[in-house]
């Protein structure tokens, strides 16, 4: 659905989403990697349990939360970096157990 | 220069505005809504969304009354609302609590309640003095120092922002104007209509409903009238969205329709300064964790403040000029309590041209220190 339309000489990185190796461009925005990526759905509504992706890109909306490095963090306002472990999908999380 | 003409001028455009302007164009008044731009100070984007009955009242049993009318309300409001609109603002009634962080704070609004429902004239309403043990029960969410809380099954809560985006929606669908940017001037009265003259040019009106929040203390003079209301500003924290576990409404911490706990109700007399401040922002966080641990592992998405529209006394303004024939106006910091009465009970009033004996008791001359009126 999305694709990359401007030629970069960025260099190509590599992270690690969902136990998967994904390439991405140096410097570019970690949700815009994964949408050139083909994914659409980062996470679970925490209520309904419908399927979220990114909205708003500028860090308003915050459907696009995903897990980097153990913390959740909007994809939008992070820069892919090289080696980077993300985990997609959290769904209904739970605070009381 | 545009000229608008219309049946009813409704100034100001948030969820006192816009309820009224909604009600008036159900019962095909063709009504035009008066408002700001983006930058006014909007206490309907900002609020807490709590419909909320428990506590109110003290020093007015007619607050309490006309509270209590709004919520029994809601439900059949938010139902029409969402049958115009296909918006549903999410109202739900489960009774909400007040709650305590020792004895004696249970004590103490214990006894405000005892107070409130011993006055005179006042209509009493279904609550209770719940403590730790049971508590528990209904809140397995509690902290080790939460000493009980106030019941009411009354209270409930809905989405506000949803409910001013169906108000607008809904008057709309059905006719009415909304017209932005149009801040009022001057309203003059000439051969009986009310011309307002606006930043977007003169708009004029049979009759007209002042509802512009903290802009009634400007506005008010100009129909002889008088709404000596000051901005009381609230912050407010939400959190990231969780699975529910909160499933009533507390006056400080509610987790809302889509998931996210919002945090509140602090009061400050900053005048017009919706800035937030990290001591106040912390010493909510502080007490919201006592009473609720969890939310210590919650990330904050947002804070932010708005201003609430305060009377001297803290109850609304309910007005009709003696002066202006046709001139209401309304005022009061629970638009979204009271939006079910503002939207379905207030607009035959003003239709009919008269305001009903049951809001005798919040006229603004109430606050007229001299010993005329």
């Amino acid at each position: 659905m999305f694709r990359r339309t401007v030629e970069s000489t960025a260099a190509t990185i590599s992270l690690v989403v969902d136990g998967n190796e994904v390439r991405a461009r140096a410097g570019e925005s970690l949700a815009a990697a994964l949408l050139a990526e083909g994914l659409l759905s980062f996470r679970r509504s925490a209520v309904s349990g419908v399927p979220r992706g990114p909205w708003c890109l500028m860090g308003a909306c915050f459907e696009c939360l995903v897990t980097i490095d153990g913390a959740r963090q909007r994809a939008c306002m992070i820069r892919a970096v090289d080696g980077m472990h993300i985990e997609t999908g959290e769904g209904r999380r739970r605070l009381l157990p | 220069m545009k000229r608008e003409e219309s049946e009813f001028a409704v100034i100001g455009g948030g969820l006192v505005g816009a309820a009224i302007a909604w009600g008036l164009a159900r019962l095909g008044k063709q009504v035009a809504m008066l408002d700001e731009g983006d930058i006014a100070w909007r206490a309907s984007r900002g609020n807490f969304a709590l419909v909320w009955v428990q506590s109110k009242g003290l020093g007015m049993p007619a607050y309490a009354a006309w509270t209590r009318r709004s919520s029994d309300g809601w439900a059949a409001f938010a139902d029409a609302l969402g049958e115009e609109t296909a918006i549903d603002v999410a109202f739900r009634r489960p009774g909400g609590f007040a709650l305590c962080l020792s004895e004696a704070e249970l004590e103490a609004r214990a006894a405000a309640m005892h107070r409130l429902h011993n006055q005179p004239d006042m209509i009493p309403y279904p609550y209770e003095v719940v403590h730790r043990e049971r508590l528990r029960a209904l809140l397995p969410a509690i902290g080790p120092e939460v000493a009980g809380g106030i019941f009411s099954p009354l209270d409930g809560h809905c989405n506000s922002l949803r409910l001013l985006r169906a108000l607008h929606a809904g008057l709309q669908r059905r006719g009415g104007k909304y017209l932005s940017e149009h801040v009022v001037d001057r309203i003059e009265q000439r051969q009986g209509m009310f011309a307002l003259a606006t930043s977007a040019g003169e708009v004029r009106a049979a009759r007209v409903v002042l509802a512009a929040g903290n802009g009634n203390a400007r506005l008010a003079p100009m129909v002889g009238l008088a709404a000596p209301v000051r901005p009381q500003r609230g912050q407010v924290i939400v959190t990231e969205r969780v699975e529910p576990f909160l499933h009533h409404p507390m006056l400080s911490v509610r987790q809302t329709d889509e998931g996210t706990v919002m945090i509140g109700s602090s009061t400050e007399e900053v005048g017009f300064d919706d800035h937030v401040g990290a001591p106040v922002l912390a010493a909510m966080a502080a007490r919201a964790i006592r009473i609720f641990p969890c939310l210590g592992r919650l990330n904050v998405v947002r804070t932010w403040a708005a201003l609430r529209v305060m009377s001297p006394d803290g109850f609304p303004i309910y007005s009709q000029s003696m002066t202006h024939a046709g001139a209401f106006l309304a005022t009061c910091h629970s638009g979204v309590t009271l939006a079910a009465n503002h939207a379905l009970v207030l607009p035959p009033m003003l239709e009919a041209g008269s305001l009903g004996t049951e809001l005798a008791a919040f006229g603004g001359k109430r606050f007229d220190v001299s010993a005329h009126g």
